[in-house]
């Protein structure tokens, strides 16, 4: 095997996984504050997606500044499918939450498929076009933008967690949601908030992958089965977790991409998902069992 | 209520001879999918371990049933059976991870989900059966090969399916077996504190659960004369087999079928209609709402619901 | 099984030690129950007597030591076996099956010597009458009160037709005319012939029912006897005194 095209698949694995951290951080930060796992998050993502796509091809906005606006429709989103749904099945059974979710999902998957067509779309921008050379292995410009994009946000969601009293809100939730009652915080303005965040990461890692990976409706399902991986693998609930499992689980598929063959690379985290599950279901930086 | 299924089961027999073909298609979707939604039910209702990876022995029973047919000449009618079977012993394989190792609620069902995508990408990357193309049954009308020159044998073929599923649910239902089911799906420590072995219980479950849902590969393979990765090993059929039993009640016997009378023909027609002028995606963003609103609403599901009206009614 | 009257032919546990973490629950603990007997185990909160009750049901493993029932060693069986050999338990939080009625509740301990449905119904009609709670056969679990979930609780794990039965502080929370019913109750299982192993809070309660009384103070056991010798021995005094002094230094 070409020490190149290994170096090649690393690196390509490592920036991808900028965006696959952004998803998961989204996902775990929802799962942390109200114990629900959004079946809806991939979908959501895909809407991303397709704000970043209707903003450059109507208003000739370049995605790498649009996700800024993606992040605040998705949040909007967010909010809003918290405090008409989740917000009423915070408490049900977990069988209950997953389906209310995978019904948002089913909604907004086929209301994107209605709007926008079957077929794939791309959207262009001028950093796509350009490459830069390290030696044998070459690096695209925009996806070196991209993962300094969502490691930048993941940064700033991890300052405005520990920093603002609305952050630190958010993360007293996530610890102990009682405790935050008893100290009197509004738990629920809270859980919306943490909801729409979570949706903003996948509003924003949508736009800002939409420039180097072509999407579709149908593309939404897959999406939230990886964040699921990656949360799973990286310990539910931990955004450190979720961080270093989303560059993890991408550098893996990478290599799987180049050992095995490019539509095997899922194969690699579903094993590795699976494995997880069995021997350490907390996760690599989860506390406690599951 | 023995009788009133008597007098069902009469009705549906004698149907297909005023029904049109339209119709009767519509129909054969009712029952398979009720088939489907009854074999989860065994082991997603009663015993209450979400599985969101049922496509999986759907698309194992298929390939396997096709495959022997194809290439070994083997009539689907026995390549069913060792459908049923690979299935089962999938099943076994994923009950005995999951049920071993403790995984509930999310946990199982990423595990049924992660199972359900391997083999999709294994069978897309896999020349020998076909590959993304899937494999594909010629017709020859043959009865032997499971292949009808007439719409109304399916009709029988998919009626006798939900109910031997039913039966299989009925006969459960009435034994310790299915006490049991239920025990286990409200608490599984108190049940083991009364006996219960829990765990063989919900082997139990879920390969029977498999084995059914395996022979209801083969009737899609040989229904749709094709089969691909993304369509029977997909999340995709995985929630359309789970989201009947919910919306009709899981976990009780009229369930699955209350729910494919209600969503399959809406599904069928929205299908026809929408996709004329463009709105595929529209039947699924009904099933999506109908899910959202069976959560809030009916959290049993409408099976339960309609007996208390049906009960009120009377008296 | 044969009679026999020597100490520690039902229930024989030995050198039984289990350890969360930093806190050793459970420490050397050896006590004995001859068949038929009423034996009380008591304790201040934290003592380690839910534990030995997880241990000697099966859901916990011991770190070390010997449980032989009947005879036979039962550790390393899980729960369900250990029902099977005739060794029942209730539970200090109730967990009756909340959408099953009354009745199928018990049916699900039933099944457990009858696999025949029928005769299984029979048997849980049987047992539901014996305690009580026949009026209320065909009511929900979940809407019960909890004197009648703690009545229950012991119909399910009595259907199981055991010779040994745990009671987990059956009496705590009910009022005192729930506890002289259940009282009741607890004596008339035991004069039936099942042997009785009590966790119980009741003072009054467990001095009345038990035949002996085996004390328990941080995982070990202090004192053993008769409840009238146990009552005056100083270190109980002391344990639960000690435990007085905490709570009002606490508040």
């Amino acid at each position: 095997m070409d020490a190149a095209l290994i170096g090649q698949g690393l690196l390509s694995g490592l920036l991808f996984g900028g965006v696959y951290s952004l998803m998961a951080v989204g996902l775990t930060l929802i799962f942390g504050v109200m114990r629900v796992v959004n079946f809806a998050h991939g979908d959501m993502m895909v809407w991303g997606m397709y704000l970043a796509w209707m903003l450059a091809t109507r208003l000739g906005v370049d995605p790498y500044a649009g996700f800024v606006l993606c992040a605040g429709g998705l949040f909007v989103v967010g909010f809003v499918v918290q405090r008409t749904l989740v917000d009423r099945i915070v408490d049900a059974p977990h069988e209950m939450q997953i389906l209310l979710m995978l019904g948002v999902a089913l909604v907004l998957e086929n209301a994107a498929l209605v709007a926008f067509g079957p077929d794939p779309q791309r959207v262009r921008s001028a950093l796509t076009a350009s490459t830069l050379w390290l030696g044998p292995i070459f690096v695209d410009v925009g996806r070196l933008v991209t993962f300094g994009l969502a490691v930048l946000l993941t940064g700033a969601l991890y300052l405005f967690l520990a920093r603002t009293p609305l952050g630190r809100s958010v993360r007293a939730a996530a610890d102990n949601p009682y405790g935050a009652l008893v100290i009197g915080t509004d738990v629920r303005r809270v859980y919306a908030v943490a909801f729409g965040i979570g949706a903003a990461c996948v509003g924003a890692a949508g736009a800002l992958v939409s420039p180097i990976l072509p999407f579709q409706p149908a593309g939404g399902l897959s999406l939230s089965v990886a964040s699921f991986n990656i949360v799973i693998i990286g310990g539910m609930g931990s955004l450190l977790g979720a961080f270093v499992g989303g560059l993890l689980v991408s550098v893996a598929e990478s290599m799987g991409a180049v050992f095995l063959a490019p539509s095997m690379k899922e194969l690699v985290s579903f094993s590795l998902l699976i494995a997880i599950l069995l021997f350490r279901p907390a996760g690599l930086f989860g506390k406690g069992s599951a | 209520m023995r009788w009133a299924a008597v007098i069902a089961i009469a009705v549906l027999l004698a149907l297909p001879a005023v029904l049109g073909s339209y119709a009767i298609t519509v129909f054969i979707f009712i029952f398979f999918y009720a088939f489907l939604g009854q074999a989860w039910n065994i082991i997603g209702g009663y015993a209450g371990q979400l599985s969101v990876g049922h496509a999986a022995f759907v698309g194992l029973g298929a390939y396997t049933s096709a495959m022997l047919s194809i290439h070994a000449g083997l009539t689907p009618w026995i390549g069913m059976l060792v459908g049923g079977v690979v299935s089962a012993a999938l099943g076994a394989l994923i009950g005995y991870l999951g049920f071993r190792f403790g995984l509930r609620g999310f946990y199982f069902v990423l595990l049924t989900v992660a199972f359900a995508e391997i083999f999709r990408i294994i069978a897309l990357n896999t020349d020998w059966v076909g590959g993304a193309q899937g494999l594909y049954i010629t017709f020859t009308g043959d009865p032997r090969q499971f292949q009808f020159q007439d719409n109304r044998v399916y009709y029988y073929v998919s009626l006798g399916l939900m109910l031997l599923a039913t039966g299989v649910v009925a006969w459960i239902e009435r034994h310790r077996f299915g006490a049991y089911l239920v025990a286990i799906r409200e608490d599984e420590n108190a049940c083991e504190a009364l006996g219960v072995d829990t765990f063989r219980y919900k082997m139990l479950a879920i390969v029977v659960s498999a084995f059914l849902t395996g022979i209801g590969g083969t009737f899609y393979a040989f229904y749709l004369f094709s089969l691909q990765p993304n369509s029977v090993f997909g999340i995709p059929l995985s929630v359309e087999i789970v989201i009947r039993p919910i919306v009709g009640g899981s976990g009780t016997i009229l369930g699955p079928i209350l729910g494919s009378f209600i969503l399959s023909p809406l599904a069928e027609l929205s299908r026809t209609y929408f996709s004329q002028g463009g709105w595929t995606g529209m039947h699924l963003i009904v099933y999506g709402a109908l899910l959202i609103g069976v959560v809030l609403f009916l959290p049993q599901g409408a099976y339960p619901a309609l007996r208390r009206l049906l009960l009120r009614v009377r008296g | 099984m044969a009679p026999d009257a020597r100490a520690g032919s039902l229930l024989d546990v030995r050198g039984l030690s289990k350890r969360f973490g930093g806190l050793q629950a459970v420490s050397d603990l050896s006590l004995a129950m001859a068949e038929g007997e009423m034996l009380g185990l008591i304790g201040p909160n934290g003592a380690g007597k839910t534990t030995v009750f997880n241990l000697v049901s099966g859901f916990l493993g011991p770190d070390k030591g010997e449980i032989r029932f009947g005879g036979r060693s039962i550790v390393g069986l899980k729960p369900h076996a250990i029902c099977r050999q005739g060794l029942a338990r209730t539970f200090q939080i109730v967990r009756p099956f909340p959408h099953l009625s009354v009745l199928d509740n018990v049916k699900v301990g039933a099944l457990t010597r009858h696999a025949n449905a029928r005769e299984a119904l029979e048997q849980a009609r049987a047992v539901v009458a014996r305690v009580g709670l026949a009026p209320k056969a065909a009511v929900a679990a979940g809407s019960l009160t909890l004197a009648d979930r703690k009545r229950l609780e012991m119909a399910r794990a009595l259907a199981t037709e055991p010779t040994l039965l745990l009671l987990d502080e059956v009496m705590a929370g009910l009022n005192a005319t729930e506890i002289e019913a259940i009282v009741r109750l607890i004596a008339g299982i035991n004069e039936s012939g099942v042997s009785i192993l009590l966790i119980e809070h009741n003072m009054r309660a467990v001095m009345a029912l038990s035949h002996r009384i085996v004390v328990l103070s941080f995982g070990e056991k202090i004192a053993e006897g008769p409840p009238s010798a146990v009552a005056s021995d100083a270190r109980v005094i002391e344990a639960y005194l000690g435990e007085e002094y905490v709570h009002t230094a606490q508040a």
